[in-house]
């Protein structure tokens, strides 16, 4: 028995042992014109290894790792590019673990500040503080701000405030794009009277169900309260449920809570909590709806064979302002956080807040913008994201952050979804704010 | 971590396992004789007790002491996080949907397996019939949350649009108007129950009828001599015969609903009311931040488990010592 047992445990030793001999990842593959001046302050990087965690998976993961490789082939480093779904919540385990990488590309400004929180963040060095002061505005330098002290800068970008409509609808019917809400207000009217259901909306999304609504408000809190108080209901300087607030989110209902402007094709106005987001805008495509409000991204949920563009199936117009001179833009985009003050991950920093990467970057992909003034629009391949790059570049735009996505979790990814979908089902406003309210943590 | 560190510390983590394992073989083989039986079986026993006080134990503990805590861990919040579950609006509504699942689920899901176990009991195709309804519990939750979201998806009452659901296309067949089911409460925490009965009764018709075959002949004549119909024949035979299974499988799927949470996420995310502490727990914890409220969740959870298993042991103990 116990030579027996002795044998089957050499036998599992031998087996483990041979399993250990790891395996090398294959190298980048040759990019012939890489023009490596342009790397030449980076210095040799041979044998450095650099990590990269991230949110972004495939698909759209090719890109970033086909934008890097001018970097490695370059100085000679290796990047190691992880991308994991669950980033948001894994990312602040390996922080306060010990455990991170020397990069994460974080989404939300108050991950950012809660992964800052753990001690754990390395504030960005001189270079990347120059780079983003160069590129970006301050609006955006403020996100990646935490007491004073800066810690990444911005990467990709995207817009919020956009109504996505057909544009071979409004040419058959004389439609025009409104300038100012009010404009917007009468054609929905004009379109609800012909006997048509102007709007269709989802904002089903699994546990996320009811984000959409979270962007409808903000782009309504913007334009009727300005930048200003709107900044003070991200910050809780203001209450959710004060006035400006409550009467944002009165201005939705006015259009989402509407029997005569919603579903158009989807059903009645209880029919938009359990669509899901991403089938939201898709009657367009039949005529069963003439308007969706979603971000940039939403030009992906069309079908393959769907053209989208301004003369074209399906396009997208500014969600106007209050007047034609307002310009102000909701928007999101994401953060390249370090771990790791060791030169090569500082040296990767800062080709990655650089311009030059920004327009690597744009050529290789599709739907991906940055809100980098250094960004050519010319490197920018598809309709949808030239209109995105030309909103973010308008002087007049007054840009600004994804609210949600900057409030404490318990309210930006908890209760301001679940009361939103409650809201949508029947619940009043009032009740709406007061429980998100009451939800902020005290 | 990248891939190949990972890699490395798992091929730690089973060299290390090779290694204990190893150790106590060989000082088992020091031991001989019949008098060594006690010492070795409790030698056995030492690495599931460790592993079982580090990873079970302790953070069962650990969990408890949290639950005073509040949302960031930090500071003593007392009995807050306790009274804040039983006290607002929205946590007694997770009180009130667990209370349905585990007042409906176990009850129904037994009845029907019962129902259908005595109905197929030595009919033709018995063992087709039986494997019809066992078959969903081969899929897991979140598979049929799936399947049941498509039984239950909704289509809008217009020109050109047909329903993709069946339970609204049956609906509309009849003359009716199609339903959001998923949306009115308390409604459809019971549409939601319906996917756990649909899953559990296989399993409850398995059992139950492997009792029934195991009542004796004799018993089963003797009263038919006597001249019992086939009601008196449920009420005085089988019932009382199968009694110690069917507290068995009450007992069982009751424990699994009450940790219910797969179907929930699946379904509507906990969203129009719906979310059961399970479901909650994890919500608060993860993406809400708040670790103190999702301990007292997790801890209420067990507490909730407690007397269900206590009923259980002490039920197979009762029926063992028969």
């Amino acid at each position: 028995m116990a030579a027996a047992s002795a044998g089957a445990l050499g036998l599992t030793l031998a087996l483990t042992m041979s399993a250990c001999g790891g395996g090398k990842s294959d190298d980048a593959s040759d990019q012939p014109n890489v023009d490596c001046s342009q790397f030449s302050q980076y210095g040799d990087l041979s044998g450095k290894t650099i990590s990269v965690y991230t949110g972004i998976v495939t698909p759209e993961d090719t890109a970033y790792i086909n934008s890097y490789k001018p970097f490695e082939q370059c100085t000679h480093a290796t990047i190691k590019y992880e991308g994991d779904k669950s980033f948001e919540t894994q990312i602040l385990v390996r922080a306060q673990a010990g455990n991170p990488p020397d990069i994460a590309i974080v989404p939300q400004p108050g991950l950012l500040k809660q992964l800052v929180a753990t001690g754990k963040a390395k504030e960005a060095p001189a270079a990347v503080k120059e780079n983003a002061a160069k590129g970006w505005g301050e609006d955006w330098m403020s996100y990646a701000t935490v007491d004073g002290k800066f810690y990444a800068a911005p990467s990709g970008a995207s817009i919020k405030s956009l109504v996505w409509y057909s544009p071979q609808e409004f040419k058959d019917n004389g439609y025009e794009i409104p300038k100012t809400l009010d404009d917007l207000k009468a054609l929905t009217d004009k379109i609800a009277s012909t006997g048509k259901k102007p709007w269709c909306a989802g904002i089903g999304s699994g546990e996320a169900t009811g984000w959409p609504i979270t962007d409808w408000m903000e782009d309504f809190m913007l334009r009727l309260s300005g930048p200003e108080e709107y900044d003070k209901w991200v910050n809780h300087d203001i209450a959710f449920n004060s006035p400006g607030p409550t009467a944002a989110l009165d201005a939705v209902g006015t259009y989402l809570k509407d029997p005569k402007y919603v579903n158009g094709g989807l059903g009645d106005v209880k029919s938009i909590a359990t669509t899901t987001f991403q089938d939201g805008g898709l009657p367009i495509l039949d005529g069963n709806c003439s308007l969706h409000r979603q971000a940039s991204f939403y030009a992906a949920n069309f079908p393959a064979d769907t053209k989208v563009a301004e003369d074209g199936d399906v396009f997208a117009f500014y969600l106007p302002g209050k007047t034609a001179e307002d310009k102000p833009l909701l928007g999101g985009g994401e953060f390249n956080l370090a771990f790791s003050d060791r030169p090569e991950v500082q040296a990767f920093q800062t080709y990655l807040s650089s311009d030059l990467w920004a327009n690597t970057k744009a050529k290789l992909s599709q739907g991906w913008v940055s809100a980098n003034k250094g960004l050519d629009p010319a490197n920018v391949s598809n309709p949808i994201d030239k209109l995105a790059v030309s909103l973010l570049q308008d002087p007049n735009a007054v840009f600004r952050f994804d609210g949600s996505d900057q409030m404490p979790g318990a309210v930006g990814s908890n209760a301001f979804w679940k009361q939103a979908t409650n809201w949508i089902t029947g619940q009043s406003t009032k009740d709406t704010v007061d429980k998100i309210e009451a939800a902020w943590p005290k | 971590m990248i891939t190949g560190e990972k890699f490395l510390t798992m091929c730690g983590a089973v060299l290390l396992f090779v290694a204990v394992v190893g150790v106590i073989l060989f000082i088992a083989s020091r031991f001989g004789g019949r008098r060594s039986d006690g010492p070795v079986a409790y030698l056995y026993l030492l690495p599931t007790l460790a592993m079982l006080a580090l990873g079970l134990v302790y953070p069962g503990l650990r969990t408890i002491y949290q639950s005073f805590f509040d949302a960031a861990g930090t500071s003593f919040i007392g009995l807050d996080n306790y009274q804040t579950i039983f006290t607002t609006e929205d946590q007694i509504t997770v009180l009130r949907n667990t209370v349905l699942w585990v007042v409906v689920t176990p009850f129904v899901a037994t009845a029907v397996g019962l129902i259908y176990a005595i109905l197929v009991d030595k009919a033709r195709m018995e063992a087709f019939a039986k494997a019809l309804i066992f078959l969903p519990m081969a899929i897991s939750f979140v598979g049929a949350g799936i399947i049941w979201k498509f039984i239950y998806e909704f289509r809008p009452d217009q020109v050109g649009i047909k329903q993709i659901g069946l339970l609204n296309q049956l609906v509309v067949m009849a003359g009716g108007k199609p339903q959001q089911w998923l949306v009115n409460q308390p409604w459809n925490t019971l549409f939601l129950i319906v996917v756990m009965i649909w899953i559990q009764a296989g399993f409850a018709m398995t059992v139950l009828s492997a009792a029934i075959k195991a009542i004796p002949d004799d018993i089963v004549e003797a009263a038919r001599l006597d001249g019992v119909g086939p009601f008196g024949m449920f009420r005085f035979i089988t019932l009382p015969s199968i009694r110690p299974t069917l507290v068995v499988v009450l007992t069982t799927i009751g424990i699994g609903t009450l940790k219910v949470f797969d179907i929930v996420r699946t379904m509507t995310g906990g969203q129009f009311f719906t979310s059961v502490v399970a479901n909650e727990f994890y919500s608060q914890s993860f993406r809400a931040n708040n670790q103190g409220l999702g301990a007292a969740l997790a801890v209420l959870l067990f507490i909730l488990v407690i007397p269900i298993v206590v009923y259980n042991i002490r039920q197979l103990r009762a029926s063992e010592a028969r």
